[in-house]
């Protein structure tokens, strides 16, 4: 376990040297007010540039007059709220899809599973969460279009994780804050999960389909088990690792699509500060964005490895 | 929603996030529209939906007979906000009005550098130069001095930059050594008291009961920042917002359609086609006649505008009052085009560049389409037209520089008064450094704006500004295309909203009819 904690972590000091490296020659091109150095070389100010981003002083944004990290840290809640409940989505369906095609395998489900599923893979993520809008709040009028609550719930943001605020505002406006938030939820969630979703799905049909034709699953047959739990006990343990990995993947697939998905549902997250730091030509937010943003999937693909190792020891020893 | 509280809450979808909340410290007319008029009030303003000047904070005021001393009484018993942390203890006074310019003013002022210490319009006009000084003669009264006479003064007191800020807030503040809490948790004499701003999502107000106008109707005013106008035109079609700003004119057309209800007031703005007139052939007179006359603007308007505007025959727009409704139209006429031009010598045709602006713009929402019509055009006469488009800042810089050839651009007015379309326009001072880009300097032109910017008698200044625009459409130097509509969407059941020319959406006197409250009802 020690040497593959050493291996991981040799990685992930590459990455983050290549990244930090990457921002700071950004900022040196953009904005050349963000820091001041004392050093006159290359490589002084370079660490110099290091130590301002530990210390937590990540720039200052002109545009704003605000340094940038606090302006992150108040739309990062935002994101992560969205982020997860996606995540959720494209887990739990992904991997209910697949587990559904590989049961019928070559079957009318099966196929017209995949079909679906590569249409969702397809799909402009743009044109999507409009179609959704359309559809389910316009036409059907079940969900609102945009924003994170209805502005007669007046709930002031302490945590700005609005399904927890919306619940401590209870006793002005009991449980409704807290269900009208949730339903703001849903779309920007499924827009964004889409996707994701479409990937898992592929990736635990074929996995599963793959586990499923081992010697042990004939095995578990012969001895008379149930399909039902053959799938679910002895093969899906086995097919989580390879969709486990590539979900180190969907992380990044998620941030990308996480700044087009905030900006259609006017959702108030990191992905839309950056789009308008872009628009404004805000260099200081635009790099603390980047890099923030390149961190969290950094850590996420690191924790996803161990995740994997964890499960599969055969993964802990390179050969 | 409860119809009790969606009667004393109005959603208003704006475009984008505010840069600041204090008028002082931005220029862009978001920023302005989220504090000038909800938080803030001016000296003087302009009567509803009109560009006269009308008193605000000011009662009345003074004029010196040599136009360099602006006296004003302030009216009584103007009341401040309050927040957390400060309880006003008095009423506006002139010290208010001291400070909230001083500190624009003055370099020594301990506010002048707090959020960046900039301020875009104030230097912009000038007016660190004309203001030399500003005296307390009371209380309740408050001398400008000038440098010189300049007309256009009071109507620059009623932009949003000229907001009056709370001097007795500023001292709290300084004691709490929390200055630039000034521009971050404003202290306003407006209709309505800040009370929340969550950054790109929303901004929340609350009606100021104390405010000397008369309490707002509305108890809470929400601006929804909704950036993407196609899912602005959702949220207000689903009822998420009661106002809907800056819709596309494919909106306009369908809420026409269905019969919504569009507040629409002619745009103070132009957009028009400048010639580089330091450049050959622009020099001749002629040729700037003659491509003018080549261009089908009926089309454009067609085609880019979607009918949203009309066809501008001066930069002055028509509801200004100093425009010259005799200067006549330049008629799209191919054949006298091509005659003009072989006067000047041009038979045979020549190449030019037209520069398109990359971005939409309320008085230009497509520069590109624009350009390709009008090479269309100009090919019928035998002139080749290539367009040329940079991003953004670098296409300013570089016009600025006069590198273009010709260029298309335009202006959206921050005032009332026409010197704001002329003088920065078309001045022989802004063909040096400034937005003058035909960089046309035509002496009289000149004497005669500054005449009219110096005369302090209106119909003096008409005299001249008429002058000037037939002088102007006689030369040439821009091909003034149109005047582009300001509009908002707005729901059935919202009464007594009212937007200026200048663009400024005020909501003082906003309410509910409840007898026009069901959306289907054909209510038009």
């Amino acid at each position: 376990m020690l040497k593959l904690l050493i291996r991981h972590g040799t990685t992930l000091l590459i990455s983050l040297f290549g990244l930090t490296l990457l921002t700071f020659v950004l900022s040196q091109r953009g904005d050349s007010a963000l820091h001041i150095y004392q050093s006159q070389h290359f490589m002084g100010q370079y660490l110099e540039y290091l130590e301002y981003l530990l210390a937590g002083d990540w720039g200052y944004s002109s545009i704003h007059n605000r340094p940038v990290l606090y302006d992150f840290l108040q739309h990062f809640p935002a994101t992560i709220e969205l982020v997860m409940l996606a995540l959720l989505f494209a887990i739990i369906f992904g991997l209910t899809l697949g587990i559904m095609a590989a049961n019928r395998r070559g079957k009318w489900l099966d196929n017209t599973l995949m079909g679906v599923t590569l249409a969702g893979y397809s799909m402009p993520i743009y044109w999507w969460g409009m179609l959704l809008v359309l559809l389910f709040s316009l036409t059907l009028g079940w969900t609102p279009v945009a924003g994170r609550i209805d502005y007669i719930y007046d709930v002031p943001p302490v945590t700005r994780f609005m399904l927890i605020d919306s619940l401590l505002s209870q006793d002005q406006y009991g449980f409704d804050a807290f269900f009208n938030a949730l339903l703001h939820l849903i779309l920007p969630a499924i827009t964004l999960s889409t996707i994701p979703m479409a990937i898992i799905a592929r990736m635990t049909r074929s996995s599963l389909l793959g586990v499923l034709k081992a010697e042990y699953i004939r095995t578990a047959r012969s001895k008379g088990l149930s399909q039902q739990r053959i799938i679910w006990v002895h093969a899906l343990r086995n097919a989580l690792i390879p969709i486990l990995t590539i979900s180190g993947v969907q992380v990044s697939i998620i941030m990308s699509g996480v700044i087009i998905t905030e900006y259609i549902f006017a959702w108030p997250g990191v992905g839309k500060w950056l789009l308008e730091a872009v628009s404004r030509r805000d260099f200081a937010s635009i790099q603390a964005g980047i890099l923030a943003l390149s961190l969290l999937v950094i850590a996420f693909n690191l924790a996803l490895d161990l995740l994997a190792s964890y499960m599969n020891p055969r993964l802990r020893r390179p050969s | 929603m409860e119809s009790n509280q969606r009667d004393s809450l109005l959603v208003y979808c704006s475009e984008g996030s505010p840069d600041a909340f204090n008028p002082q410290l931005v220029s862009s007319g978001t920023s302005y529209d989220a504090t000038a008029h909800t938080i803030y009030n001016q000296l003087v303003t302009y009567n509803p939906g009109t560009t006269d000047i009308a008193p605000a904070l000011a009662e009345s005021w003074q004029i010196s007979d040599d136009g360099t001393r602006y006296r004003f009484k302030l009216k009584e018993g103007v009341n401040f906000h309050g927040n957390q942390d400060f309880t006003p203890t008095r009423t506006l006074n002139a010290d208010d009005v001291i400070f909230s310019f001083n500190r624009q003013r003055l370099s020594s002022h301990p506010f002048h550098e707090v959020s960046g210490g900039r301020y875009p319009y104030f230097y912009s006009q000038g007016l660190d130069q004309l203001i030399l000084d500003i005296n307390k003669i009371s209380d309740k009264e408050v001398e400008f001095v000038l440098s010189r006479p300049e007309s256009p003064f009071l109507a620059i007191l009623a932009t949003p930059f000229a907001s009056i800020l709370s001097a007795e807030y500023a001292e709290v503040l300084q004691a709490l050594n929390k200055l630039e809490w000034l521009d971050s948790k404003p202290i306003g004499t407006g209709p309505f008291r800040f009370k929340r701003y969550e950054p790109d999502s929303y901004i929340r107000y609350e009606a100021f009961a104390n405010y000397f106008g008369g309490a707002p109707k509305i108890k809470d005013l929400v601006y929804s920042i909704t950036p993407d106008a196609a899912m602005r035109f959702a949220r207000f079609s689903a009822g998420e917002c009661d106002i809907m700003s800056n819709p596309l004119p494919v909106h306009l057309r369908i809420a026409r359609q269905n019969k919504l209800n569009i507040l629409e007031v002619p745009g103070f703005n132009v957009a028009y086609w400048a010639f580089n007139v330091e450049k050959p052939p622009f020099h001749d007179v002629k040729v700037r006649q003659a491509l003018s006359m080549a261009i089908n603007r009926e089309a454009i308007l067609k085609a880019v505008y979607d009918r949203q505007a009309q066809i501008a025959t001066s930069p002055i727009p028509p509801s200004s009052w100093a425009y010259n409704k005799q200067v006549s139209r330049v008629r799209y006429n191919t054949q006298q085009a091509k005659q003009l031009l072989t006067e000047a010598g041009y038979e045979n045709g020549f190449t030019i560049d037209i520069w398109a602006m990359p971005i939409q713009r309320t008085y230009n929402p497509n520069a590109r389409k624009m350009a390709e019509m009008m090479q269309q055009d100009l090919e019928k006469i035998g002139v080749k037209a290539r367009i040329i488009s940079y991003e953004w800042g670098t296409f300013l810089s570089r016009v600025a520089q006069g590198l273009h050839h010709s260029v298309l651009l335009g202006w959206n007015a921050d005032n009332g008064d026409p010197s704001n379309f002329l003088n920065p326009l078309l001045s022989c001072a802004s063909a040096r450094s400034g937005n003058n880009y035909a960089k046309w300097c035509h002496p009289t032109f000149d004497q005669l704006i500054l005449n009219a910017s110096q005369s302090s008698d209106i119909e003096k200044r008409k005299e001249y500004y008429l002058q000037a625009q037939a002088l102007f459409k006689d030369q040439a130097p821009w091909l003034t295309i149109a005047h582009a509509n300001k509009s908002l969407l707005t729901q059935p059941d919202v009464t007594g909203l009212v937007i200026s020319p200048v663009g400024n959406v005020e909501f003082d006197k906003v309410s509910f009819d409840k007898g026009k409250a069901t959306p289907d009802e054909d209510t038009n």
